[in-house]
């Protein structure tokens, strides 16, 4: 049976109420509840970005895990974007740190905005942030994309009562190879190569690593299909004194 | 393309093994996952076992393979050892139940899931040192049309194509195919109708497949694409219990419904592009 007051919790309580987070013993919980959620509010936040509050780069990496799992068994179309605040640096130089970090914390709460609840916005580094979006269809990524660059880029940040900042993004996506089960290295790389593409050709836009394009129209599925018309019609037809197959209307 | 097992001149290595023209080399694939190429592969691998032909089943699906699952084999020594210059060949090549050898790809493969020159290489000094001692050499490839797939088909003498009725696996066989024939210059792609739901079926959906493209697909000067259609396979109960039985469907129940009609299929083969055994 464990004590409390034989566990040193003085460091945890500090971090979690510097969360905003109730770390005292409350009066109606048990000593199990108490550490229960200490510990699950500890996850919570080795899991969240202090300064964004977005998710961290370690919840990213297991969020993006998950992801190569389903790719594999569903063949999902999942959608990978990593983005970048366009000269972070100069803002830093020009406007000083407190108005980076306000700039970073008002992009971070943007990109939470564009996207559903389903998909992931992480803050991978300094100025560098990454999406996960899953059940993305490969002829919407760069209009998504694009959309969310725009957004950023009509944002304007009061960094001071006499100064507004704008900041623009660049973006670079890859779709996880469907039906294999690739590594999150080889996919955040081949994101990571478009988006060094949308920087060196200029900036503030969005480039995607399509997947290799298995395009079929809508005409040759019409007639591709036609078959099923024709099952449809007679469910129960089967051929006479046929043991080999089955019918499975 | 058919020549492509001819050693690459960048790989010395490889270029030293001599390749006998007489071994087959099919690729199973798919377009879609899921619709039975691991299964296909394994069951006809023995089907054509019994009548008598030396069979190796090559697990080609290096980013997704189940080819042990489905063998119930569990192997210390795998494809990926190969690969890794940790183990020969011989070593990793393993009796499977059925009467025919496999070489399982290992879970490390996950690393081959895309077609770096190493993997390119390995493989094809991997295949030209397996082709001269079989008879037929079967490569369970993995689904859609990655640059992995694509190589592998690339390959083979004859592709066979395995679809179900399904709207989404017959618009990814018919994409595969097309990129098939756009790519590598593929005149005969041999279709396997799976979980095939009415008696003859299969031949109208190939046939179905066949008109769409002479429809859609411009082949230029070359002969048109030309699907044969090798069998149906009906749904049956018996694959999914034998898989849960960790036995060959083959081997356990060869007389089921799905038996049979794999062993017609071996047939259908041995007619069209395998010499009869001897
Ligand atoms: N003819 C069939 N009848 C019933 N079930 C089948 C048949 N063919 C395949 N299946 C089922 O489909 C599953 C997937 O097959 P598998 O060979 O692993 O697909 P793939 O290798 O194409 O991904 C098998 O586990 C099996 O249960
Ligand atoms: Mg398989």
């Amino acid at each position: 049976m464990i004590e409390l007051p034989d566990l040193r919790l003085d460091d945890a309580s500090a971090l979690l109420a510097h969360d905003g987070k109730n770390s005292e013993l409350q009066r109606d919980e048990s000593p199990t509840e108490y550490l229960q959620r200490v510990i699950d509010s500890l996850c919570e936040l080795s899991l969240k970005d202090p300064l964004t509050g977005l998710g961290n780069r370690r919840h990213f990496h297991a969020a993006l895990e998950r992801q190569i799992e389903t790719v594999a068994r569903s063949g999902e179309s999942v959608l990978l974007l990593m983005l970048d605040i366009d000269h972070f640096k100069s803002i830093n130089d020009t406007h000083g740190h407190l108005a980076g970090d306000q700039v970073l914390r008002a992009i971070a709460h943007c990109l939470a905005g564009c996207v559903r609840p389903v998909d992931t916005v992480a803050r991978y580094g300094g100025e560098e942030f990454a999406i996960i979006l899953p059940n993305c269809r490969p002829l919407f990524g760069l209009a998504l994309a694009e959309r969310i660059r725009r957004t950023v880029a009509g944002l304007s940040v009061p960094v001071s009562p006499l100064l507004n900042l704008q900041a623009t993004i660049s973006i670079g996506g890859a779709y996880a190879p469907e039906w294999v089960r690739s590594t999150t290295e080889l996919w955040i790389e081949r994101a990571d190569n478009q988006l060094y593409r949308a920087k060196s050709n200029g900036r503030n836009q969005a480039c995607i690593d399509q997947p290799q394009e298995l395009s079929v129209s809508a005409e040759e599925k019409g007639l591709l299909f036609s078959h099923l018309a024709v099952d449809n019609a007679n469910p129960f037809e089967s051929g006479p004194g046929n043991v080999t197959n089955r019918v499975n209307a | 393309m058919n020549d492509v097992l001819t050693p690459p001149t960048q790989n010395p290595d490889a270029a030293q093994v001599p390749l006998k023209p007489l071994g087959k080399v099919l690729a199973v694939t798919s377009g879609k996952g899921g619709v039975g190429k691991t299964f296909v592969s394994a069951n006809l691998a023995a089907a054509l076992a019994k009548r008598g032909h030396k069979v190796l089943v090559l697990d080609a699906d290096l980013g997704l393979a189940n080819l042990d699952v489905v063998l119930n084999l569990y192997p210390k020594i795998t494809l990926h050892d190969v690969f890794t210059g940790k183990a020969r060949l011989d070593e990793a090549i393993l009796p499977a139940p059925g009467g025919f050898s496999v070489l399982l790809a290992g879970s490390g493969m996950v690393e081959y899931s895309r077609l770096t020159s190493e993997v390119r290489n390995e493989f094809l000094r991997v295949m030209n040192s397996l082709v001269p001692n079989y008879d037929v050499v079967i490569l369970d490839t993995g689904a859609g049309i990655s640059d992995v797939v694509l190589f592998a088909v690339s390959l083979a003498s004859e592709v066979l194509m395995v679809a179900t009725p399904e709207p989404t696996s017959l618009t990814d066989a018919y994409a595969t195919i097309k990129v098939l024939v756009g790519q590598q210059q593929r005149q005969i792609i041999r279709v396997i109708i799976n979980q095939a739901t009415r008696p003859g079926s299969g031949a109208a959906i190939t046939n179905q497949l066949q008109q769409v493209l002479d429809r859609f697909v411009v082949t230029g000067l070359n002969q048109p694409i030309r699907l044969v259609h090798l069998g149906d396979i009906p749904v049956d109960p018996e694959v999914r219990q034998a898989i849960m039985r960790r036995q060959l469907m083959m081997q356990a129940t060869p007389g089921c419904p799905a038996g049979m009609a794999l062993t017609q299929l071996a047939r259908n083969l041995e007619d069209s592009v395998i010499p009869r055994a001897a």
